[in-house]
């Protein structure tokens, strides 16, 4: 699975991570290369999020080791605030801004953060709305937006800031389905751009179609690695049978 | 004007300015200290948050006129010399302190937690989430609270009447007593804390058009 020469972009080593007394993550070892699409699946409370969070600490871990670009997750502080600029995060409940105008939701953090000229980061919200196909809603105001269009606005917010991987935790699972696609969308087309991304998703269609590798979870540790193929076609383990029988089967 | 109603008129106004006087001083004060409670109540260390609990109970499930007896009648006993104004005033930001902190909690309540894990996962820091993401959004639910609070307070600056404090309603007793002119007087107050009222009510409402959330 490594990719021969590439030195990881993400790495964790040997993470554990508990809530109270229940552990929901053993011994996760996992690299996600640069430009590398890895998909996280797996059942209901196997430790997707968690993972997902754990990477630009939303969540802290009890042991182990995450690294981004060789450099360990520093603690709580300007250190950290500028690794989370780097890591793009796209949630499944969208939460933009709700006091602020979709373009405003873009430029907020290049310039408050990254200390961007604010014309310069007009200019790029504009273009990175544009990709998305919203440029004509640079003026409206979140809730003015379907689910949808809120996602795709979403995404550039979190592109806004140039990162070098974008985590997205179930990015489609709040939208009704005829939504579904467009979010997908702009997501094949960020992965086919060469975006490194960790995604978590229900949605299979996309797992085959846009990732390198197929990482499935079960209750807090990691059964399978592999491509999608070798997972769709073969799932070694009887979990993820289990697993596949269940998703595919509707 | 009759003889009579003009001599009530004149000490009104001058209660009037009392009145004024100890709602703008006794707002701003428990404004200043609403916030500083409400820092307490929402912060991560326990003894903080047991300090804001505790002040919160105490001196909202106190009668205000009570305190303002214990205040007023009390500091000096424990030799803290205060003008009667002061007192009373103080008394009255101590006790809407309270008031404003539960409004800005629960403000702060209608915010959903993930604007602010948005706010994190971008890299802003926790002021600047507070100051650009929350607060913004919080204010809009609390104006009408606040209003509410700032209208409780102008009419309870009545209380201090109570004790002594010569403000618009002491000023109406006075000359219902002296002139012989019952109605008049109480008449004009109500006439005033009305007017003080609706403002504070149209004002509120200004402000929230403008803060409003747009959809
Ligand atoms: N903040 C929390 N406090 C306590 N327990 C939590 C918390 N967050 C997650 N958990 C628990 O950790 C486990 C893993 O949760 P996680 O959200 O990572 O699962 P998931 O794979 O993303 O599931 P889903 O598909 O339902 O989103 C679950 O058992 C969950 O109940
Ligand atoms: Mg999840």
């Amino acid at each position: 699975m490594s990719q021969s020469g590439k030195s990881a972009l993400v790495r964790l080593d040997k993470v554990n991570k508990s809530f109270g007394d229940q552990q929901v993550l053993h011994d996760i070892d996992l690299e996600v290369h640069s430009g590398e699409v890895v998909v996280l699946l797996g059942a209901s409370g196997s430790g997707k999020s968690t993972i997902c969070r754990c990477v630009n600490r939303l969540e802290t871990i009890d042991s182990g080791t995450i690294t981004v670009d060789g450099v360990p997750l520093p603690a709580e502080g300007r250190e950290l605030a500028k690794l989370r600029a780097q890591v793009g995060m796209v949630f499944q409940s969208f939460n933009l801004f709700g006091h602020l105008k979709v373009l405003e939701n873009l430029t907020l953090a290049p310039v408050r953060v990254a200390g961007v000229p604010r014309q310069q980061a007009t200019e790029r919200a504009r273009e990175l709305l544009a990709r998305v196909g919203l440029a004509d809603k640079a003026d409206a105001y979140p809730a003015q937006l379907s689910g949808g269009q809120q996602q795709r606005v979403a995404i550039a917010r979190a592109l806004a800031m140039d990162p070098r991987l974008l985590l997205f935790d179930e990015p489609t699972s709040a939208l009704d389905p005829e939504m579904i696609k467009e979010v997908l969308d702009v997501m094949v087309e960020l992965a086919a751009e060469g975006m490194t991304m960790l995604v978590v998703t229900h949605e299979m269609g996309f797992a085959r179609r846009a990732a390198d590798r197929i990482v499935f979870l079960d209750q807090g540790r990691i059964l399978e690695t592999g491509t999608p193929q070798e997972f769709f076609e073969a799932p070694r383990t009887e979990r993820a049978r289990d697993f596949l029988s269940k998703i595919l089967s509707h | 004007m009759p003889e009579g109603i003009r001599e009530v008129l004149g000490p009104l106004g001058h209660g009037l300015v009392l009145t004024l006087a100890m709602t703008g001083l006794a707002f701003a004060g428990a404004l200043v200290l609403g916030v500083l409670l409400a820092v307490c109540r929402i912060s991560p260390v326990p003894p903080l948050r047991v300090l804001g609990t505790g002040y919160v109970t105490v001196f909202r499930n106190v009668p205000l006129l009570v305190l303002l007896v214990l205040f007023v009648f009390g500091l000096p006993d424990v030799g803290l010399l205060f003008s009667l104004f002061a007192t009373v005033t103080l008394t009255m930001a101590l006790y809407w302190a309270a008031f404003v902190c539960e409004v800005l909690r629960a403000g702060i309540r209608t915010v959903p937690f993930g604007q602010a894990e948005a706010a994190r996962a971008l890299g802003l820091t926790a002021g600047q989430s507070i100051r650009h993401i929350i607060l913004p959004q919080a204010l809009r639910s609390m104006v009408q609270p606040l209003a509410g609070v700032f209208i409780g307070l102008a009419l309870s600056t009545s209380l201090a009447a109570a004790v002594g404090v010569a403000e618009m309603t002491g000023q109406a007793q006075f000359t219902t007593l002296k002139y012989d002119q019952p109605l008049t007087g109480f008449a004009a107050t109500t006439v005033v804390y009305v007017l003080i009222t609706l403002t504070s009510g149209l004002v509120a409402g200004r402000i929230e058009k403008r803060v409003a959330i747009h959809r």
